[in-house]
């Protein structure tokens, strides 16, 4: 029986990761060919150093990955405190609008998007400013894509604190912004830190989203690895998937390191 | 009230929570320099009466006074009042020194007084040494110290305390309740504390405040409230009582449990149903001849200091404290000094509620 569970647990990983392995290897492969190896080599990691295209791919999608987490997470946080403090009823309610976008599947959110900046745009043209896809609409359906997962990165951490010291900050003479800055900020900051690298990393991650709201002018590497696909099938993409894939894995480490770390100190406090 | 002395005074507060009343017309004032109790059981409103002279909650109506200025807008981080919270809730990102020195920091003192001023709060709470301790790594009475150098570091003119002592064990407790007291007295500023136990209300407080169902019972002080309790629920809830369904026949005479007691309250008039309250450690025990009424043990407990008795004496049982053993099933006389039956008017409220709203606590 234990062996059972233990082979089917390497069964479930080797499905899971094989692909993503064959495709890094094949990376470093010294030829053209997809199945046959010849040999290491860096070369297609400097050919793609050296493709404008995915240069330019890759500035938007760090320049888009941190605008949008770095405003996901003002907004999340602000959401996340506002929704603490509300009644049970209204707090249901919410939860449940916050919850709705994060299973809603991606091509829904993706061309609702699309829909709402083309029909926006309408307005604008009417009034004479032509505004098209772009960095932009990049950013802004980012950012509303993160929010949710801000939002429940900081809630527990609301939850958890003792519900007086936001009054013992007011009893000692903070103003309520002074109070929330000294005090309750401190005390959500992991939920808060945890919440943005989670917005960074989807934000790097996301494709079906970027796809329908990056127009010509700004794609992200996502956008542009699948047009290449759809061109020539070109070794690069190995390379470049193969670094995408490790940054996120690195990014992911890091958050579930810090919520684990998190769980011990919470167990440590309760001793 | 026109005494100078007076440093809060509540004028006919109400609140209620989501249409649920939870202070019905609460009158009271507070001298400066007294250590006053908030006294009774959970949701009475005395937490959320500690909670208005804060700033916490606001009165739906009734003003509250501050050394006779009226300071119904003025908002929690702007009055000369401190609290010390049930659950401390330190800081738990600061050290020591930083969460007592926080108060200090935001009134901008210089660094060299904030230094100083930590220092002797320290001291004043027995944790010199500590500053660089961190709060999650201390116990609970040093968490409670912290608390209090933190709120006394501002200097605060009244000090508000919400059953501070409520988490820590019964020795503890004990030592704290002496401590506070005597940091009180050194400091001579205005306490008014929050508690459940009336043995610490009447340990502590010059002066205590009996609540029930968000209404004032008795003010009084610890003597007047335990020996001439108003009503059957504070003499019920200031120490164990024995309450009795009784008829004041006239004057100094009073009939309960199918006898007459000589008894030295009067001015009730004649034939009036009343409450009759008697203390279990004023019931004498004696021999079944001796006694104005007879009864049989029903049970024994012993309590240490003394044997805690039931004896039923047929239409009721009363609880008794007293020194000498009696046997399970043995028949004893009991009788009671004049001096020590208390005649009560029936009360209108009931005595505990158990509808109460549990939130509070």
């Amino acid at each position: 029986m234990k062996f059972l569970s233990k082979f089917y647990l390497a069964f479930i990983f080797v499905f899971l990761y094989a692909p993503i392995l064959v495709m890094i290897i094949f990376s470093f492969n010294d030829s053209k060919s997809r199945s046959v190896w010849e040999g290491f080599s860096l070369k297609w990691y400097k050919d793609l150093m050296s493709d404008s295209a995915i240069i330019d791919a890759l500035k938007t999608t760090l320049i888009v990955a941190i605008i949008a987490s770095l405003c996901a997470t003002v907004i999340g946080t602000l959401a996340a405190v506002g929704i603490n403090a509300m009644k049970k009823k209204l707090k249901g309610f919410l939860m449940l609008a916050t919850n709705i976008p994060m299973v809603n599947p991606e091509i829904v959110t993706g061309v609702s998007l699309m829909l709402l900046f083309v029909s926006i745009f309408g307005v604008f043209s009417a009034i004479g400013i032509n505004l098209e896809f772009g960095m932009l609409t990049l950013i802004l359906a980012h950012i509303s894509f993160n929010i949710p997962y801000v939002i429940l990165s900081v809630l527990p951490k609301l939850r958890q604190m003792n519900k007086h010291s936001y009054e013992a900050a007011l009893d000692l003479g903070c103003n309520p912004l002074k109070a929330f800055f000294k005090v309750v900020m401190p005390e959500i900051m992991p939920g808060v830190m945890t919440g943005m690298l989670m917005a960074f990393t989807l934000s790097l991650d996301d494709f079906v989203i970027s796809y329908c709201t990056s127009g010509t002018s700004a794609q992200t590497l996502s956008v542009v690895i699948y047009s290449m696909t759809r061109k020539s099938v070109n070794p690069k993409i190995n390379a470049l998937s193969a670094l995408m894939f490790i940054t996120v894995f690195l990014l992911m480490l890091i958050v579930n390191i810090r919520q684990m770390r998190d769980s011990d100190a919470k167990v440590g406090a309760k001793r | 009230m026109s005494d100078n002395n007076i440093i809060i005074n509540l004028k006919n507060i109400f609140v209620s929570f989501d249409d649920e009343p939870v202070l019905k017309g609460i009158d009271l004032y507070i001298r400066d320099k007294e250590f006053v109790t908030l006294l009774g059981p959970s949701g009475c409103g005395k937490t959320t009466t500690l909670r208005i002279i804060a700033g916490f909650v606001e009165p739906d109506n009734g003003d509250v006074f501050f050394e006779g200025k009226r300071i119904n807008d003025v908002p929690a981080y702007k009055r000369q009042v401190n609290t010390i919270f049930q659950r401390y809730a330190l800081f738990p990102h600061l050290n020591v020194y930083e969460n007592v020195a926080f108060g200090l920091r935001i009134k901008k003192w210089p660094e060299k007084d904030i230094k100083a001023k930590v220092k002797e709060m320290l001291a004043l709470v027995n944790l010199s040494g500590f500053e660089r301790k961190n709060i999650n790594l201390l116990s609970g009475g040093q968490q409670q110290r912290v608390a209090i150098a933190r709120a006394l570091a501002n200097q605060p003119k009244v000090l508000l305390l919400d059953e501070p002592l409520a988490a820590l064990d019964l020795k503890l407790r004990k030592e704290m309740q002496t401590e506070l007291k005597k940091i009180q007295q050194e400091l001579g500023i205005t306490f008014i504390y929050v508690t459940h136990d009336q043995e610490e209300a009447l340990t502590m407080s010059d002066t205590v405040v009996v609540m029930n169902n968000g209404e004032i019972q008795q003010i009084g002080t610890p003597e007047d409230i335990y020996n001439e309790p108003k009503n059957a629920f504070v003499a019920d809830f200031i120490g164990e009582s024995n309450i009795i369904d009784g008829i004041m026949v006239k004057d100094e005479l009073v009939h309960f449990n199918g006898i007459d007691f000589p008894c030295v309250d009067k001015g009730f008039g004649e034939n009036i149903p009343v409450d009759v309250v008697i203390r279990p450690e004023d019931v004498i025990v004696s021999s079944p001849e001796k006694g104005q009424v007879k009864g049989t043990v029903e049970s024994i407990t012993f309590k240490g200091v003394h044997y805690e008795i039931l004896v039923d004496i047929g239409d009721c049982k009363w609880l008794i404290h007293t020194t000498k053993f009696a046997e399970v099933g043995k028949q004893v006389g009991l009788s009671v000094d004049p001096f020590d039956i208390h005649i009560m008017n029936k009360s209108s409220v009931p005595l505990y509620s158990d509808d109460a709203p549990a939130s509070e606590e």
